[in-house]
């Protein structure tokens, strides 16, 4: 990839990396020119990580070489000298939050002075003086807890420059941001390339790196399988190559579900012992085998009551009708979830008087800017945090705000918006983590509990949502991203809900898994009459959805009754723009 | 939780149900892959002090010959029940996050207010001279409430647990002085020192039950619904707060399960010494070896991580030390220096060769 004949700026060859018996790296060559900006894409558990901790100097590769502008890179350890070649912003922020802008921009490596002593004066100046230069306006001495997402995040590029580097990873760096922020952090990427700073881009959102990467390169399973111009390519091909080329565009659903169980066998990766033989006859009628008897009330006739998924299942486009909505799912069913008057001051958005309902087999999408309430409206409605007012009653039972047991045993269950946070129990066992919604019902009336009795239970969900686990007694901690998601999505299945609360469940999920998660939800809501309230900032998830509702400032903006949403009417609605008359006219 | 379904249902209606029967049996075998797979790392973990123990019984043979008997085996085992009772307390505590201080002067106030309820005037009782069997229950009473107090103050009230337990620690050693103005109880009745003095033929009673507690705390964690939440709870909190475990009950049972464990510690350790005096506990500073205990044996300060198995060995470990000190007749001047250098010598072997790790996992 270097264009001219100097050494690139960054050049990784041949390198290789394992852990235990897994190949996370094979034999992989990048290079990076100053100046270009380079999209890094792969599903969860393709080597991005692994890559990312490699080029950062915190990790060294079994084989293989990293060199820096032609010389061969530091030692690994020697973060100092590493530094000033490349820094990197890592998905999870890593600032201090109590320490100022000035200090975390020189955290370890405070600007010239006596050795030893801090100059407060001097770490200042050259903050200020870097932000002044990028036109960025965050004052040196504010605390950080005190600013928003998108600014630490620019504080943390600010500590790359301040360093030297002359090449930026940015590992998901939009995973957190609202849209505006994006386009501004896109603007600032651009900005340093054209300075002559080489970016390296690693997103799972295909359409960021088309928007602002000149060249791609694709990893699956360790190695490098495509590296071209962004320009020569369409998203097809980036997902194919991702995949593994199996896919077409738009597979059938249930193909789509076995064909995830395929690859996840087919690539040699460690294979849980639950996804065994008839495996992919078993992943077919999923989740919904998992999910027999209706919840619902009685009367209530859940919509499709045969396993959906011979529909085609748009995949890019927001635009394609789901496979689970079919012409009898308009009908809504049974009222399952009220919500009326809520309101909350939460930090994570206020809502100021939500009212809505969900009913029996619907898929109910809210939308909106990260501030605008979504997630608050989820975390309220599932009782893990409490409202200032208002109400939520399930099929007609008020229930108590801020309790998340009550509500659970009510039949609700919770997808929270953070699996690291609140996903999952880290050490424990993957089946010990996706029974923990039913210990009672495992247990029986002396509260005994055996490992087998889990795992049994476990295993049926593990495969429908094809979670790959070396066993069921698997710590989480050990699994990839997109694995730890589906144990958290498992969880929440597991004590067959009446309504599922999901808070931005494919964040920092690749295409395939994506694709699953949202499917299974939609199966569920269809197959046992669950309603789902699905609450996200990602316009794709909305595509398993019966009805859209948009906020803005907490406050229900506009609602589109019925499938396909169109992606730009959307947009320009969550971002409080298009008239709510006019579109309730549509 | 849902007490409506049948137990275990994947009850399948749909055409995939065979398969699903089959996955579930795969699953199983999974289980019992990942069961043995998952023992080999714990059996490990927990064999990690045995070499420790073996050179330690080693030293003890060369420094005395009284050392490799039954007799002072059956006297190292008395010795170290009360303690190791109050150490499962402690690791309960820690398995989810928290830790209690107090336990060392519950350990003292619980047996001290039952033994002054029992005893007459005369010696130094209040007057009441209760019935030694309800004494036991008076005793379990403070413990519990001591717990309540504790748990409600650091789960209700958010209080920081150490501040919290700090300061409980230093008023219930103050009661446990002030109500007897600062005497020791003697003529303690047989039953109230049963536990501690009794032995059936050479085993102390005390050693039994504490090797039943032991063994029940360790099947409880291992397998009871509770005691799997306390694991969940302690690995973290929010999730498991998510996945519908009353965190808070949870938290505030362990502290009150803990502090009676310590009272029973306590009644162990009176019935021993035939006596409760101004000392017991917080005056001996027992939480030291408390913790030691706890901690040399794997039990994660930061909770979640720890079993019975390891908190038992570190107990033994530290008997055997406390043992051989005595036996090779070390100077009363020097004793505890040399048994904390002994102890922090220990964590940093159980660090080497346990691998329980303070770094941050990523």
């Amino acid at each position: 990839m270097t264009s001219t004949g100097r050494p690139a700026l960054v050049e990784v060859t041949g390198v290789e990396k394992r852990f235990g018996t897994t190949r996370a790296l094979r034999g992989v060559d990048l290079a990076i020119d100053a100046g270009q900006c380079l999209g890094l894409v792969g599903r969860n558990g393709a080597g991005k990580s692994t890559l990312v901790s490699i080029l950062s100097g915190l990790s060294e590769p079994d084989a293989g070489t990293v060199r820096f502008g032609g010389a061969p890179a530091p030692r690994v350890g020697d973060i100092q000298r590493w530094r000033e070649w490349i820094a990197t912003v890592f998905q999870h922020s890593m600032i201090v939050p109590h320490l100022s802008v000035a200090e975390n921009v020189f955290l370890g490596a405070g600007p010239q002075g006596a050795p030893g002593v801090v100059s407060w004066a001097a770490m200042r100046r050259r903050t200020r003086d870097i932000m002044r230069e990028w036109g960025l306006d965050i004052a040196p001495q504010t605390p950080c807890r005190e600013l928003s997402v998108e600014q630490l995040q620019l504080v943390e590029i600010v500590r790359a420059l301040a360093r030297g580097a002359r090449c930026v990873l940015l590992d998901e760096p939009t995973a957190a941001l609202e849209r505006q922020a994006v386009v501004r952090l896109f603007d600032r990427v651009r900005q340093l390339a054209e300075a002559g700073v080489a970016v390296l881009y690693i997103s799972h959102h295909l359409e960021e790196v088309f928007e602002i990467c000149q060249d791609v390169a694709v990893l699956r399973d360790g190695e490098l399988v495509l590296a071209a111009p962004t320009a020569s390519l369409g998203k097809d091909d980036l997902v194919a190559a991702m995949v593994g080329g199996v896919r077409t565009a738009a597979p059938p659903a249930a193909a789509a579900i076995t064909e995830a169980c395929a690859t996840s066998t087919a690539d040699g990766a460690p294979v849980s012992a639950d996804a065994a033989p008839g495996e992919s006859a078993a992943a077919a009628p999923a989740p919904g085998g998992t999910v027999p008897g209706k919840t619902a009330p009685a009367g209530t006739e859940p919509a499709g009551t045969e396993p959906a998924g011979t529909e085609p299942a748009g995949t890019e486009s927001t635009g394609t009708a789901p496979g689970a909505v079919m012409p009898g799912a308009v009908m809504p069913g049974a009222v399952v979830l009220a919500v009326d008057g809520l309101t909350s001051d939460s930090a994570r958005g206020r809502l100021s008087g939500v009212s809505l309902r969900v009913h029996a087999g619907e898929v109910l999408g809210v939308t909106g800017l990260l501030s605008a309430g979504v997630a608050t409206l989820g975390r309220v409605v599932a009782g893990a945090e409490a409202s200032t007012g208002g109400e939520v009653a399930l099929h007609g039972r008020r229930l108590p705000p801020g309790r998340r047991a009550a509500a659970q045993r009510a039949g609700i269950g919770y997808i929270p918006e953070d699996r690291r946070a609140e996903g999952f129990v880290a050490l424990l066992g993957v089946a010990e983590n996706i029974t923990m919604t039913i210990t009672r019902r495992l247990a029986g009336p002396l509260g005994i509990l055996r490992p087998r009795g889990r795992a049994a239970a476990a295993a049926p969900l593990a495969s429908a949502l094809s979670l790959v686990s070396s066993g069921p007694g698997q710590p989480v901690s050990e699994l990839s991203g997109g694995n730890q998601q589906k144990v958290t999505v498992a969880r929440a299945l597991a004590h067959r809900p009446s309504l599922i609360v999901a808070i931005t469940p494919t964040r920092g999920v690749d295409v395939a898994s994506k694709e699953l998660l949202l499917r299974s939800l939609a199966d569920v809501a269809a197959e046992s009459g669950a309603g789902v309230l699905l609450c996200t900032d990602e316009l794709s998830d909305l595509v398993i959805c019966d009805r859209v509702v948009v906020f803005v400032r907490g406050e229900v903006f506009t609602e589109f009754s019925r499938p396909p949403f169109d992606r730009d009417e959307l947009i320009r609605s969550t971002e409080g723009l298009a008239d709510p008359s006019e579109e309730a006219a549509r | 939780m849902i007490s409506n379904q049948a137990p275990q249902g994947q009850a399948a209606v749909t055409p995939g149900g065979t398969a699903t029967a089959g996955t579930a049996t795969a699953g199983t075998a999974g289980a019992v892959a990942s069961r043995l797979r998952g023992m080999n790392v714990n059996v490990l973990r927990e064999v990690a002090l045995l070499p420790v123990l073996i050179l330690l019984i080693i030293v003890g043979t060369v420094v005395s010959p009284a050392f490799l008997t039954v007799s002072n085996f059956a006297g190292i085992g008395q010795q170290s029940s009360a303690l190791g009772v109050v150490v499962v307390g402690e690791s309960l505590i820690l398995l989810i996050g928290g830790m209690d201080l107090s336990l060392e002067s519950t350990f003292g106030l619980a047996p001290m207010v039952a033994a002054w309820l029992i005893v007459p005037v005369a010696a130094y009782g209040d007057g009441t001279e209760l019935n030694p069997y309800l004494g036991i229950g008076v005793l379990l009473a403070v413990g519990a409430v001591v717990g309540l107090v504790n748990g409600l103050l650091i789960v209700k009230g958010r209080l920081n647990g150490f501040i919290v337990t700090l300061g409980m620690t230093i008023v219930l050693a103050g009661l446990q002085n002030g109500i007897v103005k600062a005497q020791s109880l003697f003529n303690l009745p047989t039953a109230f020192g049963y536990l501690g003095a009794a032995s059936v033929g050479q085993l102390p009673v005390s050693l039994i039950v504490a090797a039943v507690i032991f063994i029940l705390t360790g099947l409880f964690l291992r397998y009871h619904a509770a005691g799997r939440a306390i694991y969940a709870v302690g690995g973290n909190p929010a999730a498991a707060r998510a996945a519908g475990i009353k965190v808070e009950r949870v938290k505030i049972g362990v502290y009150v399960t803990g502090s009676m464990l310590a009272a029973v510690g306590g009644l162990m350790e009176a019935g021993r010494v035939s006596a409760v005096t101004g000392q017991q506990g917080y005056g001996e500073g027992i939480i030291f070896s408390v913790f030691a205990a706890a901690v040399i044996g794997g039990v994660s300060l930061k909770g979640g991580r720890g079993n019975m198995v390891g908190a038992a060995s570190g107990v033994i470990l530290l008997g055997i030390v406390s043992d051989i000190l005595d036996l090779a007749q070390v100077s009363n001047y020097w004793i505890e220096a040399i048994d904390g250098a002994v102890i922090l010598f220990a964590l940093v072997l159980a660090r080497i060769v346990g691998g329980e790790s303070t770094a941050e996992e990523r």
